[in-house]
């Protein structure tokens, strides 16, 4: 496998060489934010476009099929037309706070997205808690979320800034929970040593059973977390308007849309590291032919690749799925999933201790 | 991706910068190329089309609230296991003890709640 700490300890070298120690920090943090900037609007454009795609599959349509090749550029239109809105001025909501909102929501998912490992040797944040950080910057959204609703000064984004922060809130333990049991398994939070035991087997066949199961409660309460699918109530469209962010314009409403995407990438990609084996390409203990095959394909390859896979899959339950009510949404969290997740909890401890995974 | 040569910490900052300077890079565009006009309506919240009635920062249904309590001290909880998750091994049968007696006192939490109805939709 191409290791890319390779090509990055090369910039840096070259850097150093004319340049002093404090110029490169600098000059490096600025060459890491900007291509995080790209990756992320990239990304971001990308996942709208998918998005609609398969909508339009589910439903029988072509989808965007007329700005550039097969639609391509639809999202990056949009985007443009976006930042051309107008940006309205209300007159009774509370200044800061609306301003604020959007900061926060993007933070989170930036900060958030800065930890997940990319591929080989090639991640921006390397924290030996790194997905002890990744739940922790990811629940700042909520704030954002909730103040989104509250400051716009308006029943139907109260109602579902609400909605939505109990949902997030709710949700997040299945997340906290689950993760706990990956690391349980692991043994590590540094997420690229997770990667990295996960050489010769993915978690979800070596820890067989109680990996399965908190992979199917990730990917629910996932799911929930993006405000997506049949846990869309926050955005209700037929209730709510548009919920919490129906008051914000242009390119302040297309902050909460990015948000919104770049975090279903996010889920994916945290489900990919723990569960999928992140950018480690399948391999079978024994299979030494087909393992070598498979290590031809980049790290970078696998790591899109299985997220999209799984984005593919929260988004398919979308088109599967009636809405729930909320009480059916808090039921499903606080009696099902949190109960099976504590079991599930001490399965997996049982299993390490027993040493019964392959 | 230099892990090498800089702290991560600095890296986290650098991501949060980032966060912050896309967002105030993509606001400065579009406050100098989106119109910008005003009349009274335009400022009025988008609701029913009537003039809105009362105020919207109002007192709010108490179910939301005492979730949000009960996700609070679900939440410490789980991060009180963090620690001892990432050794189970090396702690060995003293550590599985502690923390199945924690554990118990979660479990004992979760089903307090669920026979006072505190996880009733009411």
């Amino acid at each position: 496998m191409f290791n890319f700490s390779v090509l990055t300890n090369w910039i840096d070298s070259l850097l150093r060489s004319f340049m002093p120690d404090w110029l490169t920090v600098v000059t490096e943090c600025v060459l890491i934010g900007l291509v995080l900037l790209t990756l992320y609007s990239v990304l971001a454009l990308f996942y709208i476009y998918f998005e609609r795609k398969v909508c339009a599959a589910f439903q029988c349509r072509l989808g965007p099929n007329r700005v550039g090749p097969w639609g391509l550029l639809q999202s990056v239109a949009d985007m443009f037309k976006i930042l051309i809105k107008e940006l309205i001025t209300l007159k009774h909501t509370d200044k800061f706070l609306f301003a604020l909102a959007p900061y926060l929501v993007i933070l989170a998912s930036m900060l958030a997205f800065a930890v997940l490992p990319w591929g080989n040797g090639l991640q921006v944040i390397n924290f030996n808690i790194g997905i002890f950080f990744l739940i922790a910057v990811s629940s700042i959204g909520v704030l954002g979320i909730l103040l989104a609703g509250w400051s716009s000064n308006n029943k139907f984004t109260l109602i579902g800034a609400l909605r939505s922060g109990a949902q997030m809130v709710s949700y997040e333990l299945s997340i906290g929970l689950s993760v706990l049991t990956m690391v349980v398994f692991a043994g590590t939070l540094n997420v690229v040593e997770i990667v990295e035991n996960q050489n010769h087997l993915w978690y979800i066949f070596s820890g067989h059973l109680p990996a399965i199961i908190a992979f199917v409660i990730y990917l629910i309460a996932g799911t929930a977390e993006t405000n997506r699918g049949p846990f869309d109530l926050p955005e209700a469209e037929s209730e709510l308007t548009a919920g919490y962010h129906t008051e914000y314009s242009g390119i302040h409403f297309g902050f909460f849309y990015l948000a919104e995407y770049l975090n279903l990438f996010i889920v994916s990609g945290v489900a990919t590291l723990l569960f999928f084996g992140g950018w480690m390409p399948l391999h079978f203990p024994g299979w030494d032919a087909f393992n070598h095959i498979m290590d031809f394909i980049p790290s970078v390859v696998w790591f899109i690749g299985k997220a999209v896979a799984l984005s593919f899959i929260i988004i398919w339950f979308k088109w599967t799925f009636p809405r729930l009510r909320i009480d059916q949404m808090l039921a499903l969290e606080w009696k099902y999933l949190l109960p099976i997740n504590l079991v599930n909890l001490v399965l997996m401890v049982l299993v390490v201790v027993n040493e019964l995974y392959f | 991706m230099v892990s090498l040569t800089i702290l991560s910490s600095t890296l986290a900052v650098t991501a949060a910068i980032t966060g912050i300077a896309l967002v105030a890079l993509a606001l400065w565009i579009a406050g100098l190329i989106s119109p910008r006009s005003f009349n009274a309506q335009k400022g009025e919240a988008y609701e029913c089309g009537i003039p809105t009635r009362g105020e919207s920062m109002a007192q709010f249904k108490v179910g939301y609230y005492l979730f949000a309590i009960l996700f609070l001290m679900f939440d410490v909880e789980c991060v009180f296991l963090f620690p001892w998750a990432v050794r189970v091994k090396e702690l060995g049968g003293a550590g599985l003890v502690a923390i199945a007696v924690f554990f118990a006192i979660l479990v004992l939490g979760l089903v307090y709640a669920w026979r006072k109805g505190a996880l009733e939709w009411k």
